[in-house]
């Protein structure tokens, strides 16, 4: 279709000028794309190819397949090989377009019938799970204490590591604690979970527990706020380090006063990424905080919910449409929840990095 | 401190001992942070070997090859030989996918990309490593997994004399391995394209322009001077990506229909991964039950240590790719 034309054109052109070779024509990649996309559906519709899936894949090898064929013809190999690159390239980049825009949509859309006051401010406590009705409450409270304790516990613990390893760390310790560091990051949050409960919950004896959860989710915290933090220590200024020096400042006063103070923007932002990622967390709290339908604003006894929890257990327990209804709404609050925390973090890091800084 | 001015009020040495004591305490409470992490990394390992010992030496079958979960049997009877093979042949399927792909996107974004798009497209990428692995899962459950039959099917038609996509009951719902595979290729794209777009960031100008310069087209600019310089990066950011496919739990746990069959027909029902089994399983554990989980969480454990410290040990040996790593 359009592919014939593109050849007819390219090849119609006046020959003769001997320094610039035969080039496609600035559309002919948008063209080769229209065209392939246009064969690619009307392949699905006649063979009556269920999945659009198939469509876009279809369209896609044809797309990578006349772009070459064409440039091959016109331009010489060399050349079709650079297309062809190029247009694998835009594929791939088309390839990860499509579940993020087919994720967010589909979440919002979902979610946006279900999401209102009612949901935000009632429990599942009474409500029959073959119903419809019930929210989220319970699952938001224990969700905030249960993100705010394993912060509290391990953004202090974090950040402290990371100044032992930019401003004192040397030697075997320092090198074994970022290598460590960084291992830890790829740590499952299962065995996160199955950790603390082998010795918080049977070793120690605790019951379930939102504390026990938040223990399990700093675990997860703590490299990520070391990370973030180290990098950014490491971008305040050596010469703000040495003034205070100079005027006497002993070195513990320095780092609190003008190392932190200067690097306090980027730090913010990796404490509230490494909240963002605890937040979606499901495994660990499955294991230790147990699931409650009721309200219980007390982290440290008895069983608590969260909204990653109470997604899963909406989904896979309660298991009809009411249940993925809930789940769905309770999917887009996390999400906004998650996003959220994650445009705001980037911002402050762009507001307050520190000069040298990216 | 040593040098303080010789005519200091007498005042100032108390003050200076006072420092100097600060600052021993400062510095232990940092350093004492940094061997926390250390002990807790080692507590991890310790605990979960404890336990898996009361339970090993209970088992009635073989760890490593038999196929069942029955630790709270009369006579334990559990193994890992479906779950390892289920997580490493879901690893696998995500790795074909999602390597290539990211590669793909992270040269988009750091070459072929108009500078509009790039940036903000960047950005994009990142918020799609933020969006929680539930949500991954409940929309691979209910969106992914319908769309899939077509495909599966297909596949099935015209690929199934490899063995591999043979489907040896069609018509049943594609909660398979396959599925899986895909659903993880798009959790890990984020980071390694991530990783490798930082790498590719910090390929020299220099060695780029030369190419160029010799009449090199874009692609051969790229094959010449961008991926042997980023070969190493991308590498450890394939391994960075494979531990978290390696460890991934809940997605897993809501889109396969696991069963204890060790099969590689990879679109049929059935199979299991190490966290996903764990994640199943734990609610109506008992005792042994536990024990037994533990067990095969310490396996994962080492697997995805080895597999992190493994790309954490290439990348820390390039010193050029400092700022490089996620």
């Amino acid at each position: 279709m359009s592919a014939a034309t593109t050849t007819v054109s390219a090849d119609a052109r006046p020959l003769g000028r001997a320094l610039t070779a035969n080039r496609l024509p600035k559309w002919a990649p948008a063209a080769v794309a229209a065209g392939s996309i246009a064969l690619g559906c009307g392949i699905g519709a006649v063979g009556g190819l269920a999945s659009h899936l198939q469509w876009g894949l279809i369209s896609a090898i044809l797309f990578v397949a006349i772009g070459y064929a064409l440039s091959a013809r016109v331009e010489g190999r060399r050349q079709a090989k650079d297309r062809l690159a190029t247009s694998v390239v835009w594929v791939a980049f088309i390839l990860a377009v499509v579940p993020l825009v087919a994720l967010t949509f589909y979440t919002i859309q979902q979610g946006a019938d279900v999401v209102n006051g009612y949901f935000l401010s009632h429990s599942m406590k009474g409500v029959l799970a073959s119903g419809p009705g019930g929210g989220i409450y319970h699952a938001l409270i224990g969700t905030l204490e249960q993100v705010g304790l394993a912060t509290a516990t391990a953004a202090p613990v974090g950040l402290l590591t990371a100044v032992y390893l930019v401003e004192y760390g040397r030697g075997r310790l320092a090198k074994t604690v970022t290598f460590f560091v960084d291992v830890m990051t790829g740590v499952p949050s299962i065995v996160a979970g199955l950790f603390i409960l082998s010795l918080w919950n049977l070793a120690l004896g605790f019951n379930y527990s939102g504390f026990s959860g938040s223990l399990a989710l700093a675990i997860l915290m703590m490299p990520v706020v070391v990370r973030s933090t180290e990098e950014m220590l490491k971008l305040v200024p050596n010469e703000l380090r040495e003034a205070s020096y100079a005027l006497g400042v002993p070195k513990w006063k320095t780092i609190l006063r003008i190392v932190l103070p200067t690097a306090i923007g980027g730090i913010t932002t990796g404490v509230m990424l490494s909240v963002a990622r605890i937040t979606g967390e499901t495994a660990p709290v499955m294991m230790l905080v147990f699931g409650a339908d009721y309200i219980n604003s007390n982290p440290f006894d008895g069983p608590q919910q969260s909204l990653p929890m109470y997604i899963w257990q909406q989904y896979s327990v309660v298991n009809n449409d009411y249940g993925y209804a809930r789940a769905w709404g309770a999917a887009l609050v996390l999400i906004a929840f998650v996003m959220g925390l994650n445009l705001i973090a980037r911002g402050i890091a762009r507001w307050r990095s520190p000069k040298g800084g990216h | 401190m040593t040098s303080s001015p010789p005519a200091a009020p007498r005042g100032r040495v108390g003050r200076q001992r006072d420092s100097r004591v600060g600052d021993k305490i400062f510095m232990n409470l940092a350093r004492g942070s940094g061997i926390l992490l250390l002990v807790v990394m080692a507590a991890i390992a310790g605990f979960l070997a404890w336990r898996s010992g009361l339970a090993l030496s209970k088992n009635d079958g073989h760890f490593l090859t038999t196929f069942e979960w029955a630790p709270d049997a009369p006579k334990p009877v559990f193994g890992i030989a479906v779950l390892a093979f289920g997580t490493i042949v879901s690893a696998i399927i995500a790795m074909a996918i999602a390597v290539p792909v990211a590669i793909g996107i992270a040269l988009f974004i750091s070459h072929y990309a108009p500078r509009k798009i790039a940036q903000p497209f960047a950005y994009l990428v990142d918020l799609l490593a933020a969006v929680p692995s539930i949500v991954y899962g409940l929309w691979g459950a209910l969106f992914l997994v319908p769309h899939m039959d077509g495909l599966t099917s297909w596949l099935n038609q015209y690929l199934g004399w490899t063995y591999i996509f043979d489907q040896t009951k069609t018509g049943t719902v594609p909660r398979n391995l396959f599925t899986v595979g895909i659903l993880l290729a798009i959790m890990i794209l984020p980071i390694i394209t991530a990783v490798s777009r930082e790498v590719f960031r910090q390929v020299p100008r220099m060695h780029e322009e030369a190419a160029l310069a010799l009449g090199a087209t874009r692609w051969e600019m790229i094959r010449t001077a961008v991926l042997p310089f980023g070969r190493p990066g991308i590498i450890s950011a394939s391994m960075l990506g494979l531990g978290r496919a390696l460890g991934e739990t809940i997605a897993v746990a809501v889109v396969l229909s696991s069963n204890s069959v060790l099969s590689l027909h990879i679109l049929d029902p059935g199979g299991g991964t190490f966290a996903q089994n764990i994640a199943l399983k734990f609610a109506e554990a008992g005792n042994n039950g536990r024990n037994a989980l533990m067990a095969s969480g310490l396996v994962l454990f080492v697997i995805t240590l080895l597999v992190n410290g493994a790309a954490r040990l290439i990348v820390a040996r390039r010193k050029e790719y400092s700022g490089a790593a996620a």
